[in-house]
């Protein structure tokens, strides 16, 4: 029996002491720093400034997230269902930007889009345009650049779903002379529905505390929460604002979290 | 009966989302090879400047020292870690094991800034009683990054163990196996390839870590990440496409190599 325990505590304790336990402090923070009270928690809800950027990190998160879905759908149409030639061509455009570092995707897209990149120059070459577009810094630029790191995660629960519908049922809607776009309409994406939720929540939970490629792409001009607590610790020390911001963000998460475990739990009775 | 493949408009729509995908990872390469100081496309003038400077800048070569040590000492304790918890887990399957697995896979669901401020706030708190465990140390990253990639061993471990056969380990202890033996003797090497899986996860993440990171480190310790985030953030700097660059190129190849290998097996399989 004591051989099991020296199994068995060592990462709960690693983990108790270096994560639950700080995390209790920074909970104990947000309710006394600087003052006792919830009042951080009030002032983070009502101070417009933070308020606009939570709105703003609410819409671009729903914008990516629904941008992410759609085009991650659509790849894993052809990975999942796809010729073994396409299947294979399609799995190398999905694996390799998702192990790639997010630092040189978010490059890749600096060099893309920023004033000396390279869409300004062809474009300047081609003379469509004078003066160069102005594509980073913006929320432009972070919803193309959040949506390039999350549409591989959205792939793996919409692969999973695709992979599970029963072939038998397309053969039967196309045997009894359904064309092509009906039966995707009326069959096969109700079929894959579930795979769908569970995309756009994983991938909603991911974008709202994502920081790297917002603070690069945005260019400190469309804060998000996420950096918004970076400046709260690292520009104009706040730790009860930076705390409370993260108990709410926590709060959030998890109960998105609790949503999509019930959504699965169901689904496997 | 044919099975039914997704027409010309599908194809046409993934070709736009594959362009998508890729294009950022192409962008980088003609900025490599521009010969001025900041980030522009070579026009006419093509130089390898900023790959030189990678070889001979000693901060880049000791940030690159830095993750390394980072990573491999991160992995080989989070797996280490990871695997006790999971062989426990697997052989005790005690009360309440949902709720353990649950709490140590914790890491991997919050959110990341809510994780790099909790560790933040824990290393400065170290701080003030060691230096070797601290904010902005080599021991602090470690724990830092070790909090982080756990979860990921814990899963890939579990994995390998649901599929070992749990008869070899009741055949091992009904014929008076102590409990050192079997986890030894019978379970390890039988989740040897699942080992080098988790540890291989778990340093590409360390390698890759700059969340957490950017949170816990300021002066001293500056992983390659972290260099990199400080060439972007105030004044771009071509070295960064041409480290980009040589990072793609390693992905790529190491991705290409696996699916070439898949398929290889899938042709034998068959």
């Amino acid at each position: 029996m004591r051989a099991y325990l020296f199994l068995i505590c060592p990462v709960l304790l690693f983990l108790g002491g270096s994560y639950l336990l700080p995390f209790l402090g920074i909970m104990q923070l947000s309710f006394t720093d600087p003052e006792p009270g919830l009042g951080q928690y009030s002032h983070v809800l009502s101070d417009p400034l933070t308020l606009s950027a939570i709105w703003r990190t609410l819409r671009i998160c729903v914008i990516v997230t629904a941008v992410s879905v759609a085009a991650a759908y659509i790849i894993t149409l052809l990975w999942v269902r796809g010729r073994p030639l396409v299947r294979s061509l399609t799995e190398l455009c999905i694996m390799i930007p998702f192990w790639i570092s997010v630092l040189s995707r978010a490059f890749g897209w600096i060099s893309m889009l920023s004033n000396r990149g390279l869409l300004n120059t062809w474009l300047k070459d081609l003379g469509l345009i004078e003066t160069s577009l102005q594509m980073t810094r913006n929320e432009f630029a972070v919803i193309i650049g959040m949506s390039h790191y999350l549409i591989p995660f959205a792939v793996f629960p919409l692969a999973t779903a695709m992979r599970n519908v029963d072939e038998r049922v397309l053969t039967a809607a196309d045997g009894m002379g359904a064309s092509r776009l009906r039966i995707f309409w009326q069959v096969f994406l109700p079929m894959t529905a579930s795979g769908i939720m569970g995309a756009t929540l994983l991938v909603f939970v991911f974008s709202v505390g994502f920081f790297v490629t917002p603070a690069l792409l945005g260019g400190g001009q469309s804060v998000l929460i996420a950096e918004l607590i970076y400046l709260w610790i690292f520009q104009i020390p706040q730790w009860g604002m930076a705390a409370a911001m993260s108990v709410i963000l926590m709060l959030a998460v998890g109960g998105i979290l609790v949503l999509l475990m019930r959504r699965y739990g169901e689904m496997a009775k | 009966m044919t099975k039914l493949h997704p027409g010309r408009l599908a194809t046409l729509l993934t070709a736009l989302v594959a362009l998508f995908l890729l294009m950022p990872l192409i962008a980088v390469v003609p900025v490599s090879f521009t010969s001025r100081r900041y980030l522009s496309l070579p026009d006419g003038k093509y130089s390898l400047r900023h790959y030189q400077a990678l070889w001979e800048d000693p901060e880049w070569l000791s940030s690159f020292l830095t993750s390394v040590q980072v990573g491999v000492s991160a992995s080989l304790l989070a797996v280490a870690l990871a695997t006790a918890f999971c062989i426990g887990i697997w052989m005790l399957r005690p009360r309440f094991s949902g709720l353990m697995t649950g709490f140590v896979l914790l890491p991997m669901v919050a959110p990341p800034v809510v994780s790099s401020l909790t560790l933040y706030f824990f290393l400065k708190k170290l701080s003030e009683w060691n230096s070797l465990i601290a904010y902005d140390s080599l021991g602090g990253v470690i724990l830092a990054h070790m909090v982080m990639i756990v979860p990921y061993a814990v899963v890939v471990v579990m994995v390998s163990l649901s599929q070992i056969d749990r008869r070899m380990d009741l055949a091992a202890q009904s014929m008076g196996a102590s409990v050192p033996t079997r986890i030894f003797g019978v379970i390890l090497p039988n989740i040897r390839f699942g080992l080098l899986g988790a540890f291989f996860l778990c340093f590409l993440l360390s390698w890759d870590e700059i969340g957490v990171t950017l949170f816990v480190t300021s002066v001293e310790t500056i992983t390659l990440p972290r260099r990199m985030w400080m060439g972007l953030r105030d004044n771009v700097d071509p070295s960064i496409a041409a480290l980009s660059v040589l990072l793609i190129l390693v992905v790529s190849l190491l991705v290409i190599a696996r699916a070439l290998l898949l398929m290889r097996k899938e042709r034998a399989a068959r």
